[in-house]
């Protein structure tokens, strides 16, 4: 027997947004981490450390999400490393996110003018004081806008998980659609309920992009 | 009288480009040494060796006494004794006035942050510009930038100054002020060793002029090296010049 979609419906999908939420916290957190380390090695004048880590990037960019996450999933207990859905998927959605913040990041990094890393080394200040009181706070401002965009495609792609039955928004809605057989209405609440997540990053980070461009401090 | 700076048959490449042939020449302690040439003469990237931002291929320099191809040079101990003004100021956009000024002698030097406002106070009146103490450098004209650029080394009393075509990213009416401000550092008594385009300036201020013609010191003496050329290359150049 199928039961119509009701509110009860809504509350168990909410309870799914939750894990949603959860993996793309780890996700930006963690990822953005290792991103910024990632980063930071990818300026480095020492040319083997910014080539592995342009090679790191290129292979986790040139793979989709979900089979990084089969790769983990399902690979990785072969090798006799058993790993839990949830902490597979948090890996390669770490993995991703790293790759993506730290390209993003070292880009703006780059973008501060060469003249300004010199007027600081020149001043005799220490690496760490000349990231932390020169470049920094300029990169911050241009990393910004493309950072909280990029928050977005996280959150959209945590939804992956469900496919190795992480307990989310999406996987909460498959049940849902079974129970219900009502799919049109099921997919649609998933929809609204991801965009109340992601519309409020895109307005942040358009805003972010106008502020930044009016004034330049 | 010992030397400040101290070029030792300094040569330099980037990659099959030589740019440094073997350049000599020393800067005497108080002395105002001005570096003329064609642009491509190699003698911004011979300004630039002194404070270490390009590393030498061959020979050496020697700068308050320190090698600075020696491996086990105290690279933030050098640029503590050496101010250098870039063309393009270089001030950080993100910081005022007096935090440009007090971030090296805060920072670096470990001084309070009182006795660090004060002599930026004392260092942007020798430049003219004590009321734009709290301005950010986009409220300010080039050649207040490059005044405040200025003071911003002088904060860290350096040894030798280097000043690397400081005037040539502003036009003429400005160019005026910056000269004014650093004809005032020589007259008391700065070591300094200046690029610049400004010839009139450059026999004003010079106790000796260095001319580079293609990675080589071509001539060298007293101001006077302009007005009496012994190389057709000298005169070529002084001649385009007037």
């Amino acid at each position: 027997m199928f039961t119509n979609f009701a509110l009860i419906h809504v509350q168990v999908l909410l309870g799914g947004l939750i894990w949603t939420v959860v993996l793309s916290l780890i996700s930006f957190v963690f990822g953005g981490l290792i991103g910024f380390a990632l980063a930071l090695a990818g300026v480095s004048k020492v040319r083997w450390v910014s080539r592995t880590i342009a090679t790191y990037v290129a292979l986790i960019q040139g793979s989709p999400v979900l089979i990084i996450m089969f790769v983990i999933y399902f690979g990785l207990p072969i090798l006799g490393v058993e790993v839990g859905s949830l902490t597979a998927a948090g890996i390669a959605l770490v993995l991703f996110s790293s790759a993506y913040l730290g390209t993003i990041w070292r880009a703006s990094l780059q973008s501060v003018p060469k003249t300004q890393w010199e007027g600081a080394d020149c001043l005799a200040l220490t690496y760490a004081q000349r990231m932390g009181l020169v470049i920094l706070p300029q990169a911050i401002r241009i990393a910004t806008p493309p950072t909280v965009g990029f928050m977005v495609q996280i959150v959209k792609n945590t939804s992956l998980a469900s496919v190795i039955g992480v307990v989310d928004v999406t996987y909460v809605g498959k049940q849902v659609n079974a129970a219900t057989f009502q799919p049109f209405t099921t997919y649609l609440v998933i929809a609204v309920l991801y965009f109340c997540l992601c519309y409020p990053l895109s307005v942040l980070s358009r805003r972010f992009e106008r502020a930044y461009s009016v004034s330049h401090r | 009288m010992s030397a400040i700076v101290k070029f030792d048959d300094v040569h330099l490449s980037f990659g099959a480009l030589k740019v440094l042939k073997g350049i000599s020449f020393e800067v005497q302690k108080g002395e105002v040494l001005v570096l003329i040439g064609r642009s491509g003469s190699g003698k911004s990237t011979a300004l630039r060796c002194v404070d270490r931002l390009e590393r030498i291929n061959g020979g050496d320099i020697v700068v308050c006494g320190r090698s600075i191809s020696d491996p086990k040079l105290d690279l933030r101990a050098l640029r503590q004794d050496v101010g250098i003004v870039f063309q393009s100021y270089n001030l950080f956009p993100h910081l005022t006035v007096e935090q440009n000024i007090t971030l090296a002698p805060r920072w670096v030097k470990k001084v309070d942050r009182a006795t660090a406002r004060a002599e930026a106070l004392q260092v942007l009146r020798q430049v003219g510009l004590e009321e734009k103490i709290d301005a950010y450098p986009e409220q300010l004209s080039g050649g207040q930038q490059q005044r405040v650029a200025i003071a911003r080394s002088l904060a860290m009393k350096p040894k030798v100054m280097l000043f690397d075509e400081v005037t040539s990213a502003l036009d003429p009416e400005l160019t005026g002020e910056v000269l004014k401000v650093i004809e005032d550092l020589a007259r008391g008594g700065m070591t300094m060793l200046l690029v610049t385009h400004e010839m009139a300036f450059a026999q004003r201020i010079a106790d000796r002029i260095v001319f580079m013609h293609q990675g080589r010191v071509w001539e060298e003496g007293p101001r006077t090296l302009l007005a009496d050329p012994q190389t057709p290359e000298l005169r070529t150049f002084v001649g385009s010049r007037h």
